[in-house]
């Protein structure tokens, strides 16, 4: 058995962050670490440290799925590791994320009002004014939380339901962020080997 | 006859160094190379097949090879 470190932990700081949502949704603005964490190990160390280590979410899924027995532990189908699906997918991610951004900056320039609701799977609109108590400074500030939290609760879902159809990490498979920091030690590593 | 012996095998086209097989590897024989794939150290391992049952993407096979 391995020595456990500190790192071995960060699932809890993952699960508390998904629970906090559900009473603050300021909170929300927490999970920028999630985005800026893994770029910024990537750019300075052109390693998927972040991924290999650091990642609560997988953690909890590793925890999930495989302590907790909640997967089939089948293989993933061959096209969501093809790289098509993979870029496919953070495109996607990305033109969404930038849509959430629009909608913040929207409500910032006082053309929209603030919607409280969380969208998941960028479909459904889930009621979630409980747990907004008004904030300190724009409205824009609790609709980039609102946002925020609509992409990380939904990649969790995705998440949850590849870990019990598939292997308890495939969301790591197919991960936004994964595939990005892998894209950027492949751009370090052609450079610095020339 | 050249002895043999199973080996983890890593299709590195496909993996997404995710380093799942590291963290389960108890000879730490697996090692994620710059990012990029999971390598793994043929004198260490001994075929165990943990990390291909880990591997969310299946791209690890255990092959027998010579020793």
């Amino acid at each position: 058995m391995k020595r456990k470190h500190w790192y071995d932990y960060l699932w809890i700081v993952s699960a508390v962050y998904l629970i906090l949502g559900f009473f603050n949704i300021l909170f929300a603005w927490l999970g920028l670490l999630c985005f800026f964490i893994p770029l910024i190990l990537s750019l300075t160390t052109g390693q998927k440290s972040y991924c290999n280590r650091y990642c609560g979410r997988g953690q909890l899924f590793s925890l999930l799925g495989g302590r907790f027995g909640l997967s089939r532990r089948h293989d993933i189908p061959g096209w969501m590791k093809s790289k098509v699906f993979r870029y496919g997918f953070l495109v996607f991610f990305f033109v969404m994320f930038f849509l959430m951004l629009w909608n913040t900056y929207l409500v910032f320039a006082d053309v929209k009002s603030l919607s409280q609701v969380v969208t998941l799977l960028w479909t459904f609109r889930l009621p979630w004014h409980w747990a907004y108590h008004g904030t300190l400074f724009s409205p824009g500030v609790a609709q980039f939380a609102f946002g925020f939290y609509s992409v990380m609760l939904t990649s969790t879902v995705l998440g949850l339901v590849t870990m019990v159809l598939f292997k308890p990490r495939s969301w790591c498979v197919y991960c936004p962020m994964g595939t990005m920091t892998q894209l950027i030690c492949k751009a370090k590593n052609s450079t610095s080997s020339k | 006859m050249v002895p043999t012996k199973r080996n983890a095998v890593v299709d590195q086209a496909v993996c997404v160094a995710c380093g799942c097989c590291v963290k389960v590897c108890s000879l730490s024989a697996i090692q994620i190379l710059h990012g990029l794939y999971a390598n793994v150290d043929s004198a260490r391992c001994v075929g165990c097949g943990k990390c291909v049952r880990e591997c969310p993407a299946s791209v690890i096979h255990l092959k027998e090879v010579a020793r």
